[in-house]
């Protein structure tokens, strides 16, 4: 009865597709329940499928997926890879819903670890699975050391404290029930602090989704009709920071036409492709390669010229960007009005004199909450695994205060908040059996 | 060979353990160093207690003697955590210190198979690391198959007062010299544990106006799951609940350094438990705490014995000052301005053997045909030693007889998850238990310990074929209550909604299955009895209720545990080397040498190994083990 793994197999964030794979017995039908189609389970093996990925009625990303029966695959469990379009918050997300859904996020080495414990590796190999399973613990160990800003580990530890001190009273209810001068915990009496848990939890994952996006970009395309200023808008972005990197180490160099740092804030240019060569996205490739490129962005400046009426092309592109992160430039300010339009992201510029590019600035720090993180002292969780760590404990976190409007038995609610202060625990690597123990001896008076 | 199976020691661990082994039809031999201390319990005067009081129902599930003894023995009984899930309830009865030990003996002394000896066992007969015999102090040499050693505190003891240190048991005997050196001298790491004892008073000297009464439950409650006498619930004793004074906080602060250990002694190694400090170490540990809760527990009612006829137990008001100091102590409490005190406070060290040196089975990694249980494993109270016992006893047979031990799983019982913590994560203190040690409490119920054990026991020889019987009655009636409840729907009518309301529910929009309407938290099986007359017993109807109110809680611990047994099952070969597994981290690699864990599960529970180092195991057992060379 082994789990069913997800991780995300490619590097995150810089490729314009990542791959997220998924093994394990339930691995097809967890896959399958998150599908617009839900056939993947009536597919062949080893094919590849154009799908969907759901988050109940919301379409997350456009999709392939390859499903792979046992034996025949790495793991000899069933496979199955999803193509993502590789946006940080996408992959995170589909990541999350996965995890949400009944996969365990994989261990370091877990995949390989499978493949040679079912017979699929040669046996010449099990030193360096071996090597690979303890180099990859300690260097995920010195990355979450690393990447765990002593500040927001001490927040998570702090969180850990508050809830095994509840724990704790409630376990000390239970085991020592006649000691009447231990206040006795109710459901009501635990619903605020742990009310007060949640509103913490939130705040760091809050902070990190944007946080994330701070340190490793925000992949950002800027699309619109020919002529109406992209390029003179991506000059004047270049123009102005002195920081442009246009060859990127490793795999994103065709990718990532440009990185722009703006006062901290790294954009991460993608697929600008029609801007440099003035091909015409919007009329020529039409508004399929459009919504590919939305989907793959955490962010989209669509450009629109004041001097021209909205065109019906340019209607179905807005209609698309409702549900992502978005500017609308409106360039060529300077001249006269001839565009009617409504929306509250818009940022009016004149690239040409120069004007309102500050105002575009702000504008993208406000949307990724940036201003905050600047000047706010601030910390956040770094990597997609302590997110969706988070992520889960918020989620049960829920449960258990829906729970207690139920009525539930407050023994009861004690054994889901254990769950919850272990996946805490594993965040910043710390499962210390005895601490509740601990907690329990050095906390209350008890005794024969 | 004299005997097939040895135990040593008549306390609680060392009762059952000659019980089951005798009653299983092996020639046993029970060794004590007074027969009249058998069955004693030199502590509190109480049985069971959060999470102990389901150990004795387990005991008594496997077809162990606690349970029926304290049902017959008892002068109150209470269930712990009424108002809580039942997952966490547990009976708790005062037991009288005269009956209780009296009804085991009974029961000993008519075992045909059990011969009792009064002697000090003193060493062991072992040949090539293998257990033959006990030799006694006079020099006497007693062969067996087996030997179980259930010595509670009485290796080296040491009672401790004030200043003073005095080799001497709980009621002033001697204790084993040598036993435990001379297990050292055969290869066990020996440590030194302590515990301490409140003083008894004489009950005619207190005046109760002063206390809170605490009496027992209303409703007639049993350990036992077999056939019990009835008792009038009007008729128990009871208990008194006062509170330390500032002058008693006064008192002990001004002679702190008179206690045994705040300087009295220099000497003191024993590790005192955490859940039981002396009232000294509350006062420090707690100091801002202006008042403690002291409860005073009648030892009997049995007036007449001249140990404990007229004593009262003063439970939270363990110390080991001295006798001038714990007079002023006692005068200082409310009701006991002029208490006679008949037998002072002690605190007492002990050699025990650190317990992830044996088997899960119980069985000794070094010595084999060595079994221990009770306070020599660093356990602490009266039903982990019993718990411990029967299983000792159980498998010191199933060793005789060549078969596989009874090992029962952390998912299965109390007991299971006590024994698998002592090996799997040693002590730093006497070990209790406590709910927060088990993760699948939500099954391990006090309710359903038949439910769970009882095929063990009858599989061990201890249960008959009648009590098997009338459990699979139960079973049945079970599962057709759960049919008749889905068989039968009630529609939203005005009466039904009428009464739906008045018990705080939510009226019906749709009919609904009685099945479907006992899921909500608010609806009692009572209410359900509003819709339809049922026929059956309480316990069924508990099972019932249980059974469908947490179905998605107890489907998940069973779902957990099954991943815990999956790992369980997937065997370490007993010849691995791990000194050959150059990955694996140092601590971990040290902890696995020294517990050398049976299976991949238990060797996840070890503290101090971690997932990867598991992973690394794994790989590394496939690789020299089990890699199929096709």
């Amino acid at each position: 009865m082994e789990d069913t793994i997800a991780a995300i197999s490619t590097a995150l964030g810089v490729g314009a597709i990542s791959i997220i794979r998924v093994s394990g017995k339930d691995s097809i039908e967890i896959v399958n329940s998150l599908t617009k189609s839900k056939k993947l389970v009536e597919k062949a093996s080893h094919t590849i499928n154009y799908d969907y990925i759901m988050d109940g009625d919301k379409e997350v990303d456009e999709v392939l997926i390859s499903v792979m029966k046992a034996p025949r695959t790495f793991t000899c469990e069933n496979i199955v890879e999803i193509n993502a379009h590789g946006g940080i918050t996408t992959t995170n997300y589909i990541l999350k819903l996965l995890l949400n859904n009944g996969c365990r996020l994989a261990e370091p080495g877990e995949f390989t670890k499978r493949a040679f414990l079912n017979g699929r590796i040669d046996l010449t190999q099990a030193e360096g699975i071996m090597n690979l399973i303890e180099s990859q613990t300690e260097k995920s160990r010195n990355l979450a050391i690393k990447q765990l800003d002593g500040k927001v580990s001490n927040m998570i530890s702090d969180l850990r404290e508050d809830i095994i001190k509840v724990e704790a009273n409630i376990d000390v209810n239970i085991d020592f029930p006649e000691y009447d001068d231990i206040e006795v915990l109710t459901n009501e009496k635990i619903l605020p602090s742990l009310k007060d848990i949640r509103e913490k939890m939130h705040k760091i994952l809050e902070n990190s989704r944007d946080g994330l996006l701070v340190k490793d970009g925000i992949k950002t395309s800027i699309i619109g009709k020919p002529n109406v200023g992209k390029s003179s808008l991506l000059n004047r972005l270049l123009h102005e920071n002195k920081a442009i990197v246009t060859d990127i180490e490793g795999t994103t160099r065709d990718i990532v036409e440009g990185k722009i740092s703006i006062e901290g804030i790294l954009l991460n240019i993608i697929d600008t492709a029609g801007i440099r060569d003035t091909e015409d996205i919007v009329e020529s490739i039409g508004v399929k390669k459009s919504l590919e490129l939305i989907n793959e962005s955490d962010l989209i400046l669509f450009v629109l010229n004041n001097n021209e009426e909205l065109t019906s092309k340019e209607k179905e592109i807005l209609d698309l960007l409702k549900k992502k992160n978005y500017i609308i430039v409106i360039n060529k300010c300077d001249l006269e009005d001839k565009l009617v339009i409504n929306d509250d992201n818009i940022v009016r510029i004149s690239a040409l004199e120069d004007e309102g590019i500050d105002k575009l600035k702000d504008k993208i720090k406000e949307m990724f909450n940036l201003e905050k993180i600047e000047t706010e002292d601030f910390s956040y969780l770094t990597n997609a695994r302590s997110i969706s760590l988070l992520e889960k404990a918020e989620k049960d976190l829920n449960n258990i205060i829906n729970n207690i409007d139920n009525n539930l038995p407050i023994d009861m609610i004690e054994l889901d908040l254990r769950n919850v202060w272990n996946t805490l625990g594993e965040i910043i690597g710390e499962s210390y059996d005895e601490e509740l123990l601990d907690q329990l001896f050095s906390r209350f008076c008890l005794g024969k | 060979m004299d005997y097939e199976i040895i135990v040593v020691g008549g306390g609680h661990a060392g009762c059952e353990a000659a019980l089951a082994a005798s009653r299983i039809g092996h020639k046993t031999l029970l060794v004590t160093s007074n027969v009249n201390n058998i069955a004693d319990m030199p502590c509190n005067p109480s049985i069971g207690g959060s999470a102990k009081g389901i150990v004795v129902r387990e005991i008594d599930a496997l077809g162990g003697q606690m349970g029926k003894c304290a049902d017959e023995g008892k002068i109150q009984i209470k269930m712990l955590n009424n108002a809580k899930g039942p997952a966490v309830q547990a009976l708790r009865a005062q037991a009288d210190k005269v009956i209780y030990p009296k009804l085991m003996r009974k029961e000993l002394e008519k075992e045909e198979n059990l011969t009792i000896l009064e002697g000090m066992v003193e060493d062991l007969i072992v040949e090539d690391n293998v257990v033959k015999g006990i030799i006694l102090s006079d020099g006497t040499r007693i062969s067996s198959k087996s030997v179980i050693l259930t010595t509670g505190t009485y290796l080296k003891a040491d009672i401790m007062v004030g200043d003073t240190r005095r080799r001497e048991g709980p009621h002033g005997e001697k204790p084993s010299q040598h036993l435990s050196d001379n297990l050292r001298k055969y290869g066990l790491n020996i440590i030194r544990l302590k515990t301490g004892t409140p003083q008894r008073i004489d009950k005619s000297t207190i005046d109760y106006s002063k206390t809170r009464v605490e009496p027992g439950d209303d409703k007639m409650l049993f350990f036992s799951f077999d056939e019990h006498k009835e008792y009038d619930t009007s008729k128990q004793t009871p208990c008194h609940l006062i509170y330390t004074t500032a002058e008693t906080k006064r008192i002990i602060k001004e002679n702190l350094n008179k206690a045994s250990m705040y300087g009295g002694l220099s000497d003191v190694t024993g590790v005192g438990p955490r859940y039981c400090p002396s009232i000294e170490d509350k006062i420090v540990r707690f100091s801002d705490k202006d008042k403690h809760q002291l409860f005073l527990e009648p030892e009997s009612n049995i007036e007449d014995d001249p140990t404990y006829g007229n004593t009262i137990y003063v439970q939270g008001f363990s110390t080991s000052m001295p006798h001038d100091v714990q007079e002023l102590m006692v005068h200082s409490l409310p009701g006991l301005e002029n208490a006679k005190i008949l037998k002072y406070a002690y605190a007492i060290e002990y050699d025990a053997i650190y317990p992830t040196q044996m088997n899960l089975s119980l069985e000794n990694k070094v010595l084999s045909n060595l079994f221990t249980a009770g306070q020599i494993n660093g356990t602490s109270g009266y039903e982990e030693a019993a718990g411990q016992g029967i299983i000792a006893g159980i498998n010191a047979a199933r060793k005789v007889e060549g078969k596989e031990p009874l090992i029962l799983k952390r998912n299965e019982a109390y007991i299971g998850v006590l024994i698998d913590d002592l090996v799997n994560k040693g002590i730093k203190d006497p070990y209790r238990l406590l709910t927060s040690r088990a993760e699948y409490r939500l099954l391990l119920r006090t309710d359903n310990a038949d439910l769970r054990l009882r095929k063990y026991g009858y599989e061990a020889g201890l249960i008959s074929e009648q009590q098997m019987n009338k459990l699979n009655e139960k079973i049945d009636l079970i599962e057709k209550l759960k049919e008749e409840l889905k068989n039968k729907s009630i529609t939203p009518t005005k009466e039904v909604n009428e009464y739906l309301s008045s018990i705080g529910s939510t009226p019906l929009q749709d009919g609904i299955k009685l099945y479907d309407l006992l899921k909500r938290p608010e609806v009692k099986m009572s209410d359900i009895e509003y819709f339809i007359d049922l026929d059956y017993s309480e316990e069924v109807k508990e099972q019932v209720d249980i059974n469908i109110k947490y179905d998605g809680y107890i489907k998940k611990a069973e779902k957990e545990a099954l991943k815990m047994l999956d790992l369980d099952n997937k065997k370490i070969p007993d010849d691995i080397d791990y000194s050959l597994i150059k990955n694996i981290a140092s601590e971990a690699r040290q902890k696995l040498s020294e517990v050398r864990p049976t299976s991949i599960g238990q060797a996840l529970r070890i503290s101090g190994v971690n997932p990867a180092d598991i992973s690394i195991l794994m790989v590394y057992l496939k690789k020299e083990y089990y890699y199929d060379k096709r």
